[in-house]
């Protein structure tokens, strides 16, 4: 007998829009900008309501860094197929804006070896840092904490190590990350086999344990929710400052299956971490490659994580059958 | 002692799916019932021979102990225990005690007038699980094709079959998975930071309502899923991620699938007719 499990709502209900949470001055709350509008496609899913944004001087400017560097970036890759549309589409994952020779350090080198690279970087980290603030004073203006923003610094963080902060401790920009689909995916190969296969670093097991675990929690928490439901579960604010039955079945789940619970706000600090050591473990393990550590093979092998004769290692059989 | 304060007036008899009320008890905090006696059996069946297989190697560092699978020259035979008969026996033990774990959870939910949500959920890690011991070992007629069962040996298994495909970044469901990985990673910080922020408000503040919490999206990206929108949205991210990441490694290396440099399969979107030449009148 099929039971309705709530994975989509079936009755949506015509509600006018809401504008939101009036701002403490008048010339904040009318900020907001554009006629909200509803999408029944998102409202099978969630809110259908699409609409208002919040303008601001750090939005504006934020969009435009990241028109800037998104165009400088769409222009090198029309340039490469010599400004032919249909080519550009053919080839748009293989095109690429590649950072400069390992030959210029950290100087400025021409713009078509390196130069439109280091421009478009710097709009884009720009871009971040000004949106980076934008999370930062909206919650403020709402008298809410910050946690959001914080949780935006930790992916800031592995950002800016990647672009920026490794680069300059290596010596040269080459080593940062291009700006393409397949030259990223190359960048990260060819990262590994330079710096003796990241699956030894003991940050970037860290941060896939993190990763990982950050799908188990969203998971878990998802359908833990959807599962009291019925019992008004969602309704997450109020179930903490006023347990109800649904937060009670929810934590008693978890007890009885494996002897332990969260409450219904603990489990979002379970997840705010977890989610947030996926990026700040990552950086470290990004940051200490090619400085601190030449190959991290040697760096198991010395540390006793794997063994130092590789004839100890089980075999991997190929596929085709060896 | 082990009941939480409001605990008591839940725990009623009910809900089983097999063995009625024999099982249907607690030891401290966990609920055992039937399912919860096959999954201890298999658990301490599967860990003795883990520690058996382990005696059998040579050495006891806790990264390096390595519980490898059978020859591939066994085919889909049983192999000798010392000769990976013991890595099958553990496989066996392992889809055991998680099935055994599933229908305990199922049988929770039931008690607790829950919804089956989370066992179907943990279904597809399962469903994962034995894609990558059962599934593709049997699409290339070897078990030896499973990942062996060490810290590090397993590490290495990933690598080395990745490198068999020389750039497995190409597949593109390793791709969509790795992306509905990330997206997990980012909604799950969103949504625990969104919370936190409300019920943490500033110095001074009360707490916030849900529609606080809209209009800080709303303010900010110009879209707020909602309270239950977010839910569904982090199940579905999580489970489609696991889903791609089996279709990827399922899809690896069977010949009638993909087999290879995955940098290859691309080559039918660049070989597209529709890019080649215009109308050429004669």
């Amino acid at each position: 007998m099929a039971e309705y499990q709530n994975l989509f709502t079936q009755v949506q209900v015509n509600a006018p829009s809401y504008p939101g949470v009036p701002l403490e001055r008048d010339r904040d709350t009318n900020e907001r900008i554009f006629e909200p509008w509803h999408s029944r496609l998102l409202g099978k899913l969630g809110n259908a309501q699409v609409g208002p944004i919040y303008l601001g001087f750090l939005g504006v400017a934020s969009a435009i860094c990241f028109a800037l560097a998104f165009s400088i970036i769409g222009m090198n890759y029309l340039h490469q197929v010599d400004y032919n549309a249909i080519q550009f589409v053919r080839h748009m994952f293989w095109l690429s804006l590649d950072p400069p020779d390992a030959k210029y350090g950290l100087t400025i080198p021409p713009l078509a070896e390196g130069g439109w690279f280091l421009i478009t970087g710097f709009f884009l980290t720009a871009s971040v840092m000004l949106w980076w603030l934008r999370t930062y004073r909206r919650a403020l203006s709402l008298g809410m904490g910050t946690h959001v923003a914080w949780a935006f610094a930790a992916a800031i963080w592995l950002f800016l190590v990647l672009g920026l902060i490794r680069p300059v401790l290596m010596g040269s920009w080459s080593e940062a990350v291009p700006y393409g689909i397949f030259s990223h995916l190359e960048w990260t190969q060819t990262f590994s086999i330079r710096w003796g296969n990241l699956f030894w670093n003991p940050f970037h097991m860290l941060s896939i344990a993190f990763l990982y675990g950050s799908a188990l929690l969203a998971a878990m928490h998802g359908a833990t929710i959807l599962a009291v439901s019925r019992f008004g579960g969602d309704r997450e604010i109020e179930q903490i400052v006023d347990r109800g039955t649904a937060s009670e079945r929810a934590a008693l789940f978890w007890r009885w299956t494996m002897g332990f619970n969260a409450s219904l706000e603990s489990i979002h600090r379970w997840i705010w971490w977890f989610a947030v050591l996926v990026c700040i473990t990552g950086g470290i393990g990004i940051l200490l490659t090619g400085t601190a550590v030449d190959s991290w093979y040697l760096w198991a092998v010395k540390h006793g994580v794997i063994p130092s004769d590789p004839s100890m290692w089980p075999v991997t059989p190929s596929y085709t059958g060896e | 002692m082990s009941m939480l304060s409001f605990e008591k007036k839940y725990r009623i008899r009910g809900g089983t799916l097999v063995g009625g009320d024999l099982f249907d008890f607690w030891i401290g905090p966990f609920y055992v019932g039937f399912f919860g006696v096959t999954t201890i059996f298999f658990t301490f069946l599967g860990t003795a021979l883990i520690l058996w297989g382990a005696a059998l190697g040579d050495t006891w560092n806790l990264w390096q102990i390595s519980i490898n699978p059978p020859d591939i020259k066994y085919g889909l035979g049983l192999a000798p225990m010392a000769e990976g008969g013991l890595y099958q026996v553990i496989t066996v033990c392992a889809i055991g005690a998680f099935g055994s774990w599933l229908l305990r959870e199922v049988e929770i939910c039931r008690k607790l007038g829950m919804g089956y949500h989370v066992p179907v959920a943990f279904g597809f890690a399962i469903l994962a699980y034995v894609t990558l011991v059962v599934f593709r070992p049997i699409l290339l007629g070897a078990w030896g094709h499973g990942f062996p069962y060490g810290i590090m040996s397993h590490l290495q298994w990933v690598s080395n079959v990745g490198y068999q495909f020389v750039w497995f970044h190409w597949n593109p469901a390793h791709m969509i998975a790795i992306s509905l990985f990330f997206a997990t990673a980012l909604a799950l910080a969103l949504h625990g930071a969104l919370i936190l922020s409300s019920v943490n408000p500033q110095k001074g503040q009360h707490v916030k309502t849900p529609e606080h919490e809209d209009t800080f999206f709303r303010d900010t990206i110009g879209y707020s899923i909602g309270t239950l929108g977010i839910h569904r949205l982090l199940m579905y991210l999580a489970l489609a991620a696991v889903f791609f990441s089996a279709v990827c490694i399922i899809i690896s290396g069977p010949s009638w699938l993909w087999v290879g440099n995955w940098q290859d399969w691309w080559g039918w979107w660049l070989e597209l007719p529709i890019w080649n030449t215009p109308y050429k009148p004669s």
